[in-house]
């Protein structure tokens, strides 16, 4: 089934001529109109210019010049500019909101011969960790339909989990590529900071957020951050490099491998069923020559914290651009100020208003010393005591999420508890360096993730040590019970 | 620490929300909760750390002062909920 099929197996049968572009798409749609009512992850569908795409994509195809995921299908998140395509980040205060311009990667990946398939479901502005605070729908993880996808690239993780699309970009500010791969058993990974470029991506905490790839191995992943990635002048933070390369993904060893495990990302707080899938793929590892230390990084434990003022603290800066003039609705009112406070009043949801607020007050005169400069001084020791730890080690592991999938509305009324889940993905952000999630194993048959982070910069390396822990265990790439 | 009820509302009034007053009690309570854990960071010895925001600094992003192209004004006022003569129309800023 063509559904089935990983990225880079998909392209190649395109390339091959044995499935056309436009078979691939009708097999993706098709599938998303008979099953996304059940768990939906789009919150928008353009089958018209899916098919303009895949028409382009069978033009370079039968110019002889497919490349590896030339067309194929791909699925965005809705907080990456599509032109022509409806982007609401999920909040009413953009409902309506058509992008004049693509995101970069949007750009990249048009120019590499692939089919933008939808936009994927998210938690508002990609603040959540359960998808649930989305302002239109609910997303559904495809191994337990009663369970969240994680958050908040949920839709992007439940569609690729379900086969709905081969692949799909998410965005990553403190593990919301990681966690929703982790929860609904796929890959997802977040490169260094800078690499990929945020031109285009509705900024959330710019000095924190990342695209990515959310996929179903680790060569696709690898695929879509070479395709999306490199040097871009539109984003003055994106690193002058090359492009992530995926060229010696399969040429590397974990034999004689140091890997480093932080004392503090396997605390009491990881769930029983999640700590025994991780111990089981440490002992296969080691079996294939992986040596593993464990290290102690005390400032892992003020990740949370220090992410808590850092993210709400540039997002209440950078959500102030939504005020009803330019786009989305605007509500009645008198007189400007209060016009701008009615239209974000009923604009945004609960979450991004409590984070809004919470990033304006550590900002306000008398507080900034005290909350968000100490965050980034906080945040610089955290960078000092990774560095310290690549110096001597070549990755580090842990698990990606504490939990497996929980219920939908079970930690909706806890936003402090869900936002403590986050320890464990926070870190990479934090020190802006690469970092994966595979599946491992089941626990109560829900998929638990196992993180693999590397040096800032190291993505082509890490990568390569993700393709070879996949390929060492054995439930890396088992799939959902899925009609 | 804690925030009491009027600052929240000053903060409101800052972050330009329209807030009734169930929700300025429950965000009282929520930003709250979120204060007793910034003071975890408060004692930590951060002398002389200088605070960072990225990963691979970069210094002096310089772009060619060029003219390239933009976007046409149509387009641009295509998602404006209320445009005019060619002009975003806003509401009155400066009262009679």
């Amino acid at each position: 089934m063509i559904t089935q099929l990983s990225a880079a197996e998909l392209a190649k049968k395109i390339a091959s001529k044995e499935i056309s572009c436009a078979e691939a798409l009708d097999a993706h749609l098709d599938r998303i109109e008979k099953l996304d009512e059940q768990y939906g992850c789009f919150l928008a569908v353009d089958r018209e210019r899916a098919y303009e795409d895949a028409k382009s994509a069978q033009a370079i195809v039968d110019r002889g010049e497919a490349g590896p995921l030339t067309g194929v299908p791909l699925a965005v998140k809705d907080n990456i500019s599509t032109d022509g395509i409806e982007t609401t980040c999920a909040s009413k205060i953009l409902k309506g909101y058509i992008p004049p311009f693509d995101a970069t990667v949007v750009t990249k990946s048009k120019a590499a011969g692939m089919v933008i398939l939808g936009k994927t479901n998210l938690d508002e502005f990609a603040m959540g960790t359960s998808t649930e605070n989305s302002a239109y729908k609910i997303t559904r993880n495809p191994w337990d339909t009663t369970r969240a996808p994680g958050g908040s690239s949920g839709g992007s993780a439940a569609c690729v989990s379900a086969e709905l699309a081969p692949l799909a970009l998410g965005s990553d500010t403190g593990g919301s590529i990681r966690q929703p791969a982790s929860l609904c058993g796929i890959v997802g990974f977040k490169p260094t900071y800078g690499r990929c470029s945020r031109y285009g991506l509705v900024a959330f905490g710019s000095s924190l957020d990342q695209i990515g790839p959310l996929t179903r191995t680790v060569e696709d992943a690898a695929l879509l951050a070479e395709v999306t990635s490199g040097h871009d002048p539109m984003d003055s933070t994106s690193i002058e490099m090359a492009p992530i390369s995926s060229a010696n993904l399969k040429n590397g060893s974990l034999k004689g491998l140091k890997a480093a495990l932080p004392k503090e990302l396997f605390a009491d707080a990881i769930n029983s069923g999640v700590r025994a899938q991780i111990e089981s793929a440490i002992e296969v590892l080691k079996n294939e020559g992986v040596e593993f230390t464990e290290v102690s990084i005390p400032s892992i434990e003020y990740g949370v914290t220090t992410y808590y003022i850092i993210a709400p603290a540039e997002a209440s800066s950078n959500l102030a651009r939504f005020d009803g003039i330019r786009y989305g609705p605007r509500s009645e009112g008198k007189g400007h100020i209060n016009v701008v406070e009615r239209t974000r009043a009923e604009g945004f949801g609960h979450e991004v208003k409590a984070r809004i607020m919470i990033g304006t007050y550590a900002l306000s005169a008398g507080y900034y010393d005290a909350f968000y400069l100490r965050a980034q001084q906080v945040r610089a020791l955290m960078k000092q005591e990774f560095d310290k730890v690549y110096a001597e080690y070549d990755f580090i592991l842990s698990p990606t999420s504490p939990v497996t999938a929980f219920k939908l509305g079970e930690l909706v009324d806890d936003p402090l508890a869900l936002k403590l889940l986050d320890f464990c993905t926070i870190p990479a952000n934090m020190g802006g360096m690469p970092g994966i999630s595979l599946n491992c194993g089941l626990a109560e048959g829900l998929p638990v993730g196992l993180q693999l982070l590397g040096a800032p910069l190291q993505d082509e390396k890490l990568l390569q040590i993700a393709y070879g822990v996949e390929q060492s265990l054995p439930n890396a790439t088992q799939r959902p019970q899925i009609p | 620490m804690s925030i009491s009820l009027d600052e929240v509302r000053h903060v409101a009034k800052l972050a330009r929300l329209e807030l009734d007053e169930t929700e300025i009690l429950s965000l009282q309570g929520e930003l709250n909760a979120l204060l007793g854990h910034f003071a975890d960071i408060q004692g930590i010895d951060v002398s002389g750390v200088a605070p960072t925001s990225h990963a691979v600094s970069l210094q002096n992003v310089w772009s060619e002062d060029a003219v390239g192209p933009c976007l046409p004004r149509e387009k641009a006022l295509k998602n404006s909920a209320m445009s005019k003569a060619g002009l975003f129309v806003v509401p009155q800023i400066i009262e009679d």
